[in-house]
């Protein structure tokens, strides 16, 4: 009987990719552990081996081949003494993904460049009116950014594990060693509290670094020298020591990677004066706002999401967009309930305002996009209109982002509230690696929409 | 006309007979200082934590002598001779340590957290061995930036079980970065000995496996450690990357102000203080040299006993910190973008 190869997944959150390469044709001899194809995913290139051993007996996905779903047949294999000029595809579960992907797909039309009509995205702003708009991942725009600065100014360096040869773990860094060289873009050993204080003592030598953590958990290694060394020391030289210096990197859930590589620490770096915070929703914040932080000349926490870096926005075609640190987004207005959200949360929110309007609840969406200074005007007025409040975020309940705007709306806006504010955040536990178990933890669209009918009950 | 410069011979070969007595002079205003800050921690003028430096003072007179304008300086908690090598003023010190607007962070860092962006100092670092990756990325600065400065990075004995410090060693010796590295090793982290704590305690063979020449000096010898520190500036300048020096030194005074230093016998320290004192026995070469005569020296003692005095009444006279400054410095002002 031959056997189905399949489309490998080859990341966590690897959906689909590219199949680029065959590297054997049909009738070739296949051993265990042959390179057979190059796939590339939405962060790499990466070669396909043979488990098992035979004929490559028939190619059923061209090369060229765009969005290919993991696990569908991408080739059949004889297996010896079997007649490789007649074999068939065993699952037909998967075969029919397979045919679905069988031509290249023709490049993705992008999307119109508006934004003003989409009330779930009302334009920043900052936007001059009729700018034109170009859709970009989120990947892209931080890459865009971080290029733009390192144009514009020398001083501008980016260090962390990966990001220069590699072109980044997350391909973040993508070209910036090419265009930038070695010396501006640096490959650290994996040693985070080193070379989070190296950064530190780059910034003190009149540098402007951006150091990149593989993600932030592993910045736990190194949040003495961005607490103790970084955000303290303005204040305890009185004002001689200034620390320009950016760390970014993924932060939050992943997918399916268990409780050390999953946890939102906006709360934990949003606790600390001396420090800014920002956790961009789409490519458009993400690339004003990451421009901002490196000309910030104060340290700064940008804290990305790995699910979203391969999320395309319209991002305005403005040769230098900036976006101000510390001002809070409406995302949709309504004036029932306020949903208050950062990163990944934001995109559950809306999709909740549009389920919540069918049940005639106009839910007012609020991106905070920087946690510290935290927008609480924004956020105070919005209650004063809606009376009610849901917060949403990714991290724990206690002592979490929420805590702290619920305190907020109580003290400025007691009067106000026509309900007790509700949070939505992860379950209180290390997030579990089972499927089902890290669904249940992680807060979603169903909950938010949940807590915002409770809050709404009576209305 | 051109003054004729004695260079001296013997022990203190290689020096000007100035130089020598610059030495000498530091080192006694740093003992002076330190003395004076004691008592003024014993009256309640000092709070907190309080680190005195006597016994070391060689040791950083010694490292200075051999670096010039643009190179940096960092270290630790134990700081005060630091910040008086680098030149910064008696009395911003003083008045640091008593809290008060006149103090180099304006009293909001204390005695463990000083700066002087004026003098390349760059810290005064309470959390044991941070500033070693920091003085590294200040050399890293100095590569970057194409000029030729080094990094004087000074730790303690303490400090070399910290797993940051060997990330550190790893990148400079990666990267040839431009940094000297002092462990100012006192014998005691805190109350416990050298020996209770490493495995290694050669200390300056700690960066051999991250090929890191290191060298002993006796750091009781001003003399020592300027010649040892004079070779470790050269090669650390002349783009060669990291190099280790373990001053082998003593401190006189507990950890802090509040230590009874039970972990050592009074004999250990009676003996070091009678038999290696580094400003004892430099004042003994001194005068066989015919440098300077008894009677000078106790000028000397006299006129830093005034400067001391005068950090002492300044830091005593200089206001409280205005209750608005618990608001400032804790971020700077973006500019406009």
């Amino acid at each position: 009987m031959s056997v189905d190869i399949l489309m490998p997944a080859l990341s966590p959150t690897m959906e689909e990719g590219t199949l680029s390469k065959w590297l054997k044709s049909e009738g070739d001899k296949v051993a265990s552990g042959d390179i057979i194809a190059e796939i590339e995913t939405d962060k790499a290139t990466m070669e396909v081996e043979a488990v098992d051993e035979g004929t490559l007996a028939k190619i059923l996905v061209p090369e060229g081949t765009e969005g290919v779903k993991v696990n569908a047949v991408i080739a059949l294999l004889a297996e010896e003494g079997e007649d490789a000029s007649n074999v068939s595809v065993n699952d037909p579960a998967t075969n029919g993904s397979a045919i679905e992907a069988e031509a290249p797909a023709p490049a993705p039309e992008p999307a119109p460049a508006t934004m003003g009509h989409n009330s779930a995205n009302l334009v920043d702003p900052d936007v001059p009116d009729g700018t034109s708009f170009t859709d970009t991942t989120i990947r892209d725009a931080l890459r865009d950014a971080m290029a733009e600065e390192m144009r514009r100014d020398d001083k501008v360096l980016i260090m962390g594990e990966e990001v220069a040869e590699y072109q980044g773990a997350y391909k973040v860094t993508r070209e910036l060693l090419q265009e930038f060289g070695a010396q501006r873009v640096i490959d650290t050993p994996i040693t985070e509290h080193g070379f989070a204080g190296v950064g530190v003592g780059l910034a003190f030598g009149g540098l402007k670094p951006i150091v990149e953590f593989m993600t932030f958990n592993f910045a736990m290694q190194a949040i003495d020298h961005i607490i103790n060394s970084a955000a303290k020391t303005l204040y305890m030289s009185g004002g001689q020591m200034g620390c320009p210096i950016v760390f970014r990197g993924p932060n939050g859930a992943a997918s399916r990677v268990g409780a050390q590589h999953s946890q939102d620490y906006a709360p934990w770096y949003g606790h600390v004066p001396g420090l800014k915070v920002i956790a961009p929703y789409d490519a458009a914040d993400a690339k004003g706002l990451l421009k901002a932080a490196i000309r910030d000349p104060n340290p700064v926490v940008f804290l990305e999401h790995e699910l979203l870096y391969g999320e395309s926005h319209p991002v305005p075609d403005l040769d230098d967009y900036v976006l101000p640190i510390g001002k809070a987004k409406i995302r949709r207005e309504g004036r029932h309930v306020t949903l208050t959200a950062h990163s990944r949360m934001v995109g559950f929110a809306l999709k909740a305002a549009e389920i919540l309007a069918g049940d005639g609840i106009e839910a007012e969406v609020i991106d905070l996009r920087t946690i510290r200074p935290l927008d609480t005007q924004t956020i105070v007025e919005s209650v004063k209109k809606t009376n009610r409040l849901v917060t949403c975020e990714e991290s724990w309940r206690f002592m979490g982002v929420g805590a702290e705007i619920c305190a907020t709306v109580v003290n400025e806006a007691f009067d106000y509230l026509d309900a007790p504010p509700a949070r939505v955040t992860q379950k209180d536990v290390p997030l579990p690696y089972a499927g089902n178990l890290e669904a249940l933890s992680l807060p979603g669209t169903e909950d938010i929409v949940a807590a915002a009918r409770a809050v709404c009950k009576g209305m | 006309m051109p003054k004729a410069t004695k260079i001296a011979k013997g022990p203190l070969k290689g020096a000007t007979h100035e130089d020598i007595k610059e030495y000498y002079r530091m080192m006694l205003l740093i003992r002076r200082f330190e003395e004076r800050a004691g008592q003024l921690y014993g009256m309640g003028h000092i709070a907190g934590f309080c680190h005195l430096y006597i016994g070391q003072e060689a040791v950083v007179t010694g490292m200075q002598a051999c670096i010039g304008e643009g190179d940096q300086v960092i270290t630790g908690y134990r700081d005060h001779g630091h910040m008086l090598a680098c030149g910064m003023d008696p009395k911003g010190v003083m008045a640091e340590l008593t809290g008060r607007e006149g103090g180099y962070s304006r009293g909001k860092g204390g005695s463990m957290h000083m700066f002087s962006k004026e003098k390349n100092f760059y810290g005064g670092h309470g959390i044991v061995g941070a500033q070693v990756p920091i003085g590294t990325g200040l050399a890293m600065s100095n590569k970057y930036k194409g000029t030729d400065r080094v990094c004087l990075t000074y730790f303690g004995d303490g400090a070399t079980n910290q797993g940051q410090v060997y990330e550190a060693f790893n990148m400079a010796s990666l990267w040839d970065l431009p940094v000297v590295y002092i462990i100012e090793n006192n014998m005691y982290a805190m109350g416990t000995s050298v020996e209770r704590a490493s495995a290694e305690t050669e200390l300056y063979k700690r960066g051999i496996s991250f090929e890191i020449e290191g060298e002993e000096v006796d750091g009781m010898d001003v003399m020592a450690v300027k010649k040892a520190g004079e070779k470790a500036v050269k090669y650390a300048r002349s783009g060669k990357g990291p190099y280790i020096l373990e001053m082998k030194t003593y401190r006189y005074r507990g950890h802090s102000m509040s230590d009874p230093a039970k972990y050592r016998k009074r004999e250990e320290v009676d003996d070091i203080r009678s038999h290696r004192d580094p400003i004892e026995g430099l004042k003994g070469q001194m005068i066989e040299a015919e440098i300077a005569t008894e009677d000078e020296l106790k000028a000397l003692d006299k006129e830093i006993k005034a400067i001391v005095k005068d950090a002492a009444d300044f830091a005593l006279e200089s206001p409280e910190p205005d209750p608005a400054e618990l608001w400032t410095d804790v971020l700077r002002e973006a500019e406009a973008v």
